[in-house]
C-alpha cells in the first residue's frame, strides 16, 4: 500500500468493516484529540476500548480503559495509535502478538513509521498512517461538510442517517436497490 | 490507485451538495432556521465542546451555508472554507484570527477602495497596523516586512481592474518571512485563477461579485489552503495555544490542516457575529453552478469591448491585461490563460466632463458601484466613489478624472458595444 495517499474506497472499506477499535494512548483529558476520537467513534456505533496504562481500571470518555492491548477482553478489529512515530514499532509488535490478529493498524495524523507498517502488512494486517479515523469517517459519511470542510467526495446518492438521531450519518451510502 | 478528481464545472454543481438525507430534496434546501435540536444532552455537550461535527445555531453554522463553504473550498483547492455576511466580514475575521493589537501586516496598495479604508481606519482602532507595498515592485513587500509582520494581503486581479499580481514572487516573500499570504480572488474567481496553486495560504472572496454573479446577494467566503505551518513560529496563538473558551483545546492539534477555517468560525464568527443569511447562501450557490460558463463569457465579452475601446477616437487608453501590449499582459499569460476577467478601466480624451457624459448617456450599462453582475455595469470613480480625493490622490489610486471602470456583463456583446458606441458619440 502506498502510504502517501489512500483511495477513498480503501478507507471506506476499513471503516465500514471494523466493529471493535482499541485506542492506544486514549487520554482522559476532554481537550485532547484522542479523547475526541474515542467518544466520536463510540457514538458512531463502534465498540471502543481505550488503552492507557495510566487509566487502567478507570473510565475514559465513559468507557472502561485497559493497560495494554493484551488486556482488552474481546477480539480487536482495529488498533488506532495515538503515540509518537518512534513508538509505533512497539505497538505493532504488541498488536501482532494478539490472537486473533487485528485486521487494521491505524496511526493518527502526524504519526508515521514505514518500517513498522511493512512489518504489519507482511503479517497480513492493513495499515493506515497519518490520518484521523474521526475526520475520515466524517469526510466519507458527509458529516464533515456541516463544518465547511472539503470532503473531496461528490455523490448524487442520499446520505443514510445513523440510529435515532438526526445529526449522525452512516459511512455506507448504498445506491438504489432492486426489489 | 487514486480517486478521480472531478473537473471544475462538475465541482461547481456538485461539491458540498447531496440529496437531503431526510426528504430526498435534490436542490440544496434553504434551512431558514436560527437553531437546531440536539439528539440528546450528550450530543449537545459534544457539539459545544467541538467534539463532533453538527449544527447548533445559524450564527456559527448552517447546512445551506455549509454547502457553499465546501463548494468554494473545492473550487479553490482548499481544505475548508467559512461563509460570512460580506467580503469585508471575511477580511475582518481573517485578520482577527491572525493579529493581536500592535501587530502589522503588509498589503498591496492596489486594492478595492473599501479594503484600503478598512485597513487604514477600521483596523487601526484594533491596533492592527497596515504597511503598504507596490505590487509592481516586489522588493517593496520585502522592505515593508518587520518583526511584527504577521501576514501579506493582495488581490489576484486588483480592483478597479487591469492589474495582475505576481503571486509566485509575492508568495516567495511571504515564505521567507514565515507569514501566510492572503489573496482576495474576487475578480479572478477560481475559474480563471486558483491562487493556492501559486502559494496563497488563505483565499478570500466577496461572493457578492462573480460567485453569486447576479447582483442579488451580499456575501463573503474565507478559504483555508491548509498549507501554512502555524506552529513553526509560535506567533499565531489562536491556532497553537489552548483555548480557554473550549476547555483548553489546541485548534491546530485537533483540526490539522483545516484549523484556520475552524478558528475563523469558532473564535471569529461565533464571537464577532457576521453570519450569512441561508437565503443569500442559496442564491450564491445557485450562481456558482454556472460560474465557469458565466466567467468564460464575461472574459470573452470584456476582451471584445476592450479591443473596441482601444480603437475608438474618444478613448485615450485601455488598461486590460487581456490586450497584447498591456503592461500586465505577460503576467496574464502566465496566470490567466482562460481570460483576464470582466473588470477594467479606460481613459477618455475628454477628461472629467467626458466621463460624466458617458455614464449619463449609456442605456444598457447600469451606472452603479458594483462589479460581477450578469448585467454590464459602469462607473466614473472621480465623480462617485473617489470624489472626496484630490486630483493627485485620484490619479495615484488609478481613478483620475478621465478614468471610467466597466464590469462587462454577459449580454450579447454586439449590444454591449453598440451601447458604448452610441454613448461615446455624445461625449
Ligand atoms: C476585490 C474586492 N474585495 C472585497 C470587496 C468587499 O466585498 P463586500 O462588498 O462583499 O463586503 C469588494 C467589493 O467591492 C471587492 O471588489
Amino acid at each position: 500500500m502506498n502510504h502517501d495517499q489512500y483511495p477513498d474506497a480503501y478507507i471506506r472499506a476499513i471503516l465500514s468493516g471494523v466493529k471493535t477499535v482499541a485506542i492506544v494512548g486514549a487520554s482522559a483529558n476532554p481537550a485532547r484529540p484522542s479523547f475526541f476520537v474515542t467518544k466520536y467513534l463510540a457514538e458512531r456505533g463502534y465498540r471502543v476500548f481505550p488503552v492507557n496504562p495510566g487509566q487502567a481500571g478507570k473510565l475514559v470518555a465513559g468507557l472502561p480503559a485497559y493497560a495494554t492491548l493484551a488486556d482488552v477482553p474481546e477480539p480487536i478489529d482495529m488498533v488506532d495509535v495515538f503515540r509518537a512515530s518512534e513508538h509505533v514499532p512497539q505497538v505493532v509488535e504488541e498488536a501482532l502478538a494478539l490472537t486473533p490478529l487485528p485486521k487494521v493498524i491505524w496511526t493518527q495524523l502526524g504519526v508515521r513509521n514505514d518500517a513498522a507498517a511493512a512489518t504489519a502488512e507482511a503479517a497480513g494486517v492493513q495499515v493506515v498512517m497519518n490520518r484521523c479515523p474521526k475526520i475520515e469517517y466524517a469526510r466519507l459519511s458527509g458529516e464533515i461538510g456541516w463544518t465547511g470542510v472539503n470532503s473531496r467526495t461528490i455523490s448524487a446518492r442520499r446520505p443514510q442517517r445513523l440510529g435515532q438521531g438526526v445529526q449522525r450519518l452512516s459511512i455506507d451510502r448504498p445506491g438504489p436497490t432492486r426489489t | 490507485m487514486t480517486d478521480r478528481i472531478p473537473g471544475f464545472s462538475t465541482l461547481a454543481i456538485h461539491a458540498g451538495a447531496q440529496p437531503d438525507p431526510t426528504t430526498g430534496a435534490r436542490a440544496t434546501p434553504i434551512y431558514q432556521t436560527t437553531s437546531f435540536v440536539f439528539d440528546d444532552v450528550d450530543h449537545a455537550a459534544a457539539l459545544f465542546g467541538l467534539q463532533t461535527f453538527g449544527n447548533i445555531y445559524t450564527r456559527i453554522g448552517n447546512p445551506t451555508n455549509a454547502v457553499l463553504e465546501e463548494r468554494v473550498a473545492a473550487l479553490e483547492g482548499g481544505t475548508a472554507a467559512l461563509a460570512v455576511a460580506s467580503g469585508h466580514a471575511a477580511q475582518h475575521l481573517v485578520f482577527h484570527t491572525l493579529l493581536t493589537p500592535g501587530d502589522e501586516f503588509v498589503a498591496s496598495r492596489k486594492l478595492y477602495g473599501g479594503s484600503i479604508n478598512q485597513f487604514n481606519h477600521a483596523f487601526k482602532s484594533y491596533g492592527w497596523e497596515v504597511a503598504w507595498a507596490d505590487p509592481d515592485d516586489i522588493s517593496s513587500f520585502e522592505r515593508a516586512i518587520t518583526p511584527k509582520t504577521k501576514a501579506i494581503f493582495v488581490e489576484s486581479i486588483a480592483n478597479p481592474g487591469g492589474i495582475v499580481t505576481d503571486l509566485k514572487a509575492i508568495s516567495a516573500v511571504a515564505k521567507k518571512a514565515g507569514v501566510p499570504l492572503i489573496v482576495d480572488n474576487t475578480l479572478a474567481t477560481p475559474y480563471l485563477w486558483r491562487p493556492i496553486e501559486h502559494g496563497a495560504d488563505i483565499v478570500i472572496h466577496s461572493a457578492t461579485k462573480f460567485l453569486g454573479g447576479h447582483g442579488n446577494s451580499i456575501g463573503g467566503v474565507i478559504v483555508d489552503a491548509g498549507t501554512f505551518d502555524w506552529t513553526a513560529s509560535g506567533r499565531y496563538p489562536f491556532l497553537t495555544q489552548p483555548r480557554p473558551e473550549y476547555q483548553g483545546i489546541v485548534l491546530h492539534e485537533t483540526f490539522g490542516n483545516f484549523a484556520f477555517a475552524i478558528a475563523c468560525r469558532v473564535l471569529g464568527l461565533r464571537d464577532l457575529g457576521p453570519a450569512l443569511s441561508p437565503f443569500n447562501a442559496f442564491l450564491i450557490l445557485t450562481g456558482i453552478e454556472t460560474l465557469g460558463l458565466r466567467v468564460q463569457r464575461h472574459s470573452e465579452n470584456a476582451l471584445a469591448v476592450a479591443r473596441f475601446l482601444a480603437h475608438h477616437p474618444a478613448v485615450a487608453g485601455v488598461s486590460y491585461a487581456g490586450l497584447p501590449g498591456d503592461r500586465y499582459h505577460a503576467l496574464a499569460e502566465t496566470y490567466l490563460p482562460k481570460g483576464a476577467g470582466a473588470v477594467f478601466t479606460f481613459r477618455l480624451k475628454g477628461g472629467y466632463e467626458a466621463g460624466v457624459n458617458l455614464v449619463s448617456n449609456v442605456e444598457l450599462f447600469s451606472h452603479l458601484a458594483n462589479i460581477g453582475d450578469t448585467r454590464s455595469l459602469i462607473i466614473h470613480p472621480a465623480s462617485t466613489t473617489h470624489r472626496q480625493l484630490s486630483d493627485e490622490q485620484k490619479t495615484l489610486a488609478g481613478a483620475g478624472p478621465e478614468v471610467v471602470r466597466l464590469s462587462v456583463g454577459i449580454e450579447d456583446v454586439a449590444d454591449i458595444i453598440a451601447d458604448l458606441d452610441q454613448a461615446l458619440a455624445k461625449v
